[in-house]
């Protein structure tokens, strides 16, 4: 049997992650002044899931914590108990635990149990809080307390009477071995809620308690309340009628034939049938004490059943499929289709090449199939890719988290905003910009966000804001973190630049300073923390930036704060390029970097000491990168204003980009040089051009770079 | 014919065991994400047992309980409540809403078997 269910392990522990997911999302999003209902019980249900799958699943340890927290939103959603943000931040712990639980299950890595102990402990405490709470409104409301429990047991005898509900007595044996006082106390008051307690335990008990309870509540309330305390192994319940309202429970029982025999052990209470039919309900079977069934008639029914079932399911397996409206597919399929689209791309570009030499007078035909096929294939390509994308709040749900962690840790108020959620990108890259983005957050709010005081000194709000921002641009995806702190300091930088050899000077441009703090090792904190401050982060954030095909910049004013925003490609596996011609070859132009193209006059172009060229571009002189010189190839042209120039930018920084001739836009298909030849320097890709020929696809950040230090 | 079993349950992963299992059994089964799910798949399909959770967003499982049993071919189709809580409340309140019976989660796999061939074996 438990082969048949490890097969729902995966989706029982992504669902979990899930819920998981949500629960902390309304957590944070939870006001602890006026809690919206909706969001405790979507925690609750959430909380609630988990251990119902949990305890099908027979993850005990879940189960139990689960269960902890459930019984405490329950309180919380029934109005029982006042919100309280201590309480928040117990259930986020509680849910880090159970993802380290769910982890364990997965093998990968291990539950710390004493973690685990410790959040359970948490919980349990806040919640004696409130039955502590809900105690002393009661003794409010109802005459006294301290009343006697006999007192107690009038009070509630006639209550029972009246609302006709059954009432037992329970007698209770345990052993208090390896219990502490606290623990007793504890389970003591728990019973009492359940109804009047009465200690019995005999002076010549030596480990043993004994207890009287009465109750309204049912065996499996008591046995709750005691199993998580008392080794169930150690425990005994036995029920008896509590004399008054013997008749109600006869009544009771004669309307209602299910299981409410009440003679039997705790445990025979757990092990019981689990289930039961109401008798006058539409299509209750007739017999009804599940315990007259004996296993091996079943057994055979079973059998029975499942041969006949083979045949039908074979038959019927086509009409059954009624599966939810999303179905999981591994991500090797999907790449494997997008690379079959991709090859498709490239073979209809061939044919509309080759297709394009026939008279369209007299093959009109083949030319309007050509132009449906085209359409189809685009269709196709952009839907493809869809599959794999998905919305960055996939990335973004995260860091409300981090940051009510970080700033409760460096007292700092600070908001989240975030804008755009909802915007796509590929999958590939969202999990590649989680890690940069959350350098970029938490730098921003260490460095960025000032303290509530200084905020106020410099007439700010004692509330720092740090907001996410998400958005199409053309064909790329801007992220954008901004915050309304500080802002980058200028001298600081610089200073700290001089102090570390960099080569820098006086009239270097904002931009130029800012893009200083991505070098190696590179911080201007004062003090290192265990936040930030190590200078470990600017540089692999810019690295893992730069090798996802994106770019990242910066703008910051003083006071005022900072904006750093991330360009990346919508996806790794599709580029719109620019072709150009150098000689008899041709490159792509990543269309992303090019800011314009633009035939220059003779006097533009000045030459700089040696064989540097610089070009007047708006005022700004750029320096000319000759394609056919990088690559050795023969040009057609030669001389700079005679062919076309492209202006690049890349990291800031503007470069002129010299071609025989601007060929057309397209949308390549990127092909890695790596996987397929070598690395080559100045090359980022190739892609395969409609003409069966291979085309280089420029590695346009890297280019301008090297020419700018071959001005320097 | 193979009897078919509506399976209500938000929770993935229940859902899709207590779906398989019951398809090993040879029953049909139409499964169900909450009670507005389940109400409109009981119009589409003509099924024999009701099998839901009690707690679902959107419509639980004893709303959808009372509004099926307001449907005039589900007067007597069984119903019966998959539910972790085991009170003698919510066991009240289910027969109140029409349910056949009760079963509590977690169960294994062959006393759903066991149960749901008593009621339509």
């Amino acid at each position: 049997m438990s082969d048949d269910l490890e097969q729902f392990y995966e989706i029982f522990f992504e669902e979990s992650s899930e819920l998981l997911a949500d629960m902390e999302a309304c957590l944070l999003r939870l006001n602890v002044n006026s809690p919206d209902l909706e969001d405790l019980n979507a925690i609750f249900r959430a909380a609630h899931s988990i251990k119902g799958g949990a305890g099908t699943f027979g993850f005990t340890d879940i189960t139990e914590t689960t269960h902890m927290l459930e019984s405490l939103l329950d309180k919380l959603r029934k109005g029982e108990l006042e919100v309280r943000s201590e309480m928040i931040d117990a259930f986020l712990k509680a849910g880090d635990v159970i993802k380290n639980q769910l982890a364990g299950h997965r093998g990968e890595g291990a539950a710390d149990p004493a973690e685990a102990a410790m959040v359970l402990d948490e919980l349990e405490k806040l919640s004696d809080e409130t039955q502590l709470l809900s105690n002393k409104e009661s003794s409010n409301t109802e005459s006294k307390t301290d009343a006697s429990i006999e007192n107690l047991q009038v009070v509630e005898n006639t209550a029972t009477v009246t609302e006709n509900k059954p009432k037992c007595i329970y007698r209770i044996e345990f052993s208090k071995f390896g219990l502490n006082e606290a623990a007793l106390e504890n389970l003591f008051s728990n019973l009492q809620l359940l109804g009047a307690l009465e200690d019995e335990t005999r002076s010549s008990d030596d480990n043993l308690c004994r207890l009287k309870l009465a109750t309204e509540n049912n065996e499996e309330d008591v046995w709750e309340a005691l199993a998580f305390v008392v080794d169930p192994e150690k425990l005994k319940i036995e029920s008896e009628v509590s004399n008054n309202i013997i008749e109600n429970v006869l009544k009771e029982k004669e309307a209602n034939q299910d299981d409410t025999s009440l003679h039997y052990k705790a445990k025979e209470a757990l092990a019981s049938p689990g289930y039961g039919f109401f008798p006058d309900a539409p299509a209750a079977p007739k017999e009804n004490n599940p315990s007259e069934i004996t296993e091996k008639p079943l057994l055979h029914q079973n059998t029975d059943q499942r041969q006949t079932a083979k045949a039908s399911t074979k038959a019927n397996a086509p009409a059954t499929s009624n599966e939810a409206s999303s179905i999981r597919v591994s991500i090797e399929k999907v790449d494997q289709m997008i690379n079959l689209v991709g090859e498709l791309v490239i073979t209809q570009a061939m044919l509309a090449q080759t297709a394009s030499q026939f008279d369209p007078v007299v093959f009109e035909k083949l030319h309007s199939g050509m132009n449906q096929l085209e359409r189809n294939t685009r269709d196709l390509q952009e839907s493809v890719m869809s599959i794999r994308m998905m919305p960055i709040s996939f990335v973004f749900s995260r860091y409300p988290r981090v940051v009510r962690d970080l700033a409760s840790k460096l007292n700092k108020r600070v908001e989240l905003k975030t804008v755009g959620e909802n915007t796509e990108l590929d999958k590939g890259l969202i999990e590649k910009i989680a890690d940069p983005l959350t350098h970029l957050v938490r730098n921003s709010l260490d460095h960025g966000i000032e303290q509530p005081e200084n905020r106020r000194a410099a007439g700010k709000s004692m509330q720092g804001t740090i907001t996410l921002r998400a958005f199409h641009q053309g064909g790329s995806i801007v992220i954008e973190v901004s915050d309304d702190g500080a802002g980058l300091n200028r001298a600081k930088i610089l200073a700290k630049a001089r102090e570390r050899g960099l080569s820098i000077h006086d009239g270097m441009t904002d931009q130029e300073v800012w893009q200083l703090i991505f070098e190696a090792g590179f911080s201007t904190a004062d003090a290192i923390t265990d936040v930030s401050g190590r200078g470990v982060g600017m540089d692999v954030v810019k690295r893992n930036i730069q090798s996802l095909g994106g770019r990242i910049d910066i703008e910051s004013s003083f006071g005022v704060g900072t904006r750093i925003s991330i360009r990346l490609p919508l996806t790794l596996a599709i580029l719109d390029g620019l072709s150009v011609a150098a000689g008899d070859q041709m490159f792509i132009v990543p269309l992303n970097y090019i800011i314009e193209s633009l035939q220059p006059t003779a006097a533009d172009i000045k030459t700089v000491s040696g064989n540097g060229r610089v070009v007047q571009v708006r005022g700004e002189y750029l320096p000319i990168i000759a394609l056919h010189e990088i690559f050795n190839l023969h040009p057609n042209v030669t001389s700079v204003h005679d062919g076309i120039l492209v202006i690049l930018e890349a990291e800031g920084r503007k470069a002129a980009l010299f071609v025989d001739d601007l060929v057309g836009q397209h949308q390549v298909v990127i092909k890695s040089l790596e996987t397929n030849y070598r690395r080559v320097k100045g090359v980022s890709g190739a892609t395969i051009m409609g003409d069966g020929k291979v085309a280089l696809i420029l590695d346009t950040a890297a280019l301008v770079m090297a020419s700018q230090q071959e001005m320097v | 014919m193979a009897k078919t079993i509506l399976a209500v349950d938000d929770s993935a992963s229940i859902r899709q065991m207590v779906a398989f299992t019951l398809k090993g059994a040879g029953y049909e089964v139409i499964q169900a994400v909450d009670g507005e799910d389940a109400l409109e798949k009981a119009n589409q399909h003509t099924v024999n047992l009701v099998l839901t959770d009690i707690n679902m967003p959107r419509m639980d499982g004893l709303k959808l309980l009372a509004l099926l049993r307001k449907l005039s071919n589900y007067k007597t189709v069984p119903i019966l409540m998959l539910t972790t809580e085991s009170s003698d409340d919510i066991k009240a309140k289910g027969r109140a809403a029409g349910a056949t019976g009760w079963l509590v989660k977690p169960f294994d796999p062959k006393r759903l078997l066991e149960v749901i061939a008593k009621v339509i074996g």
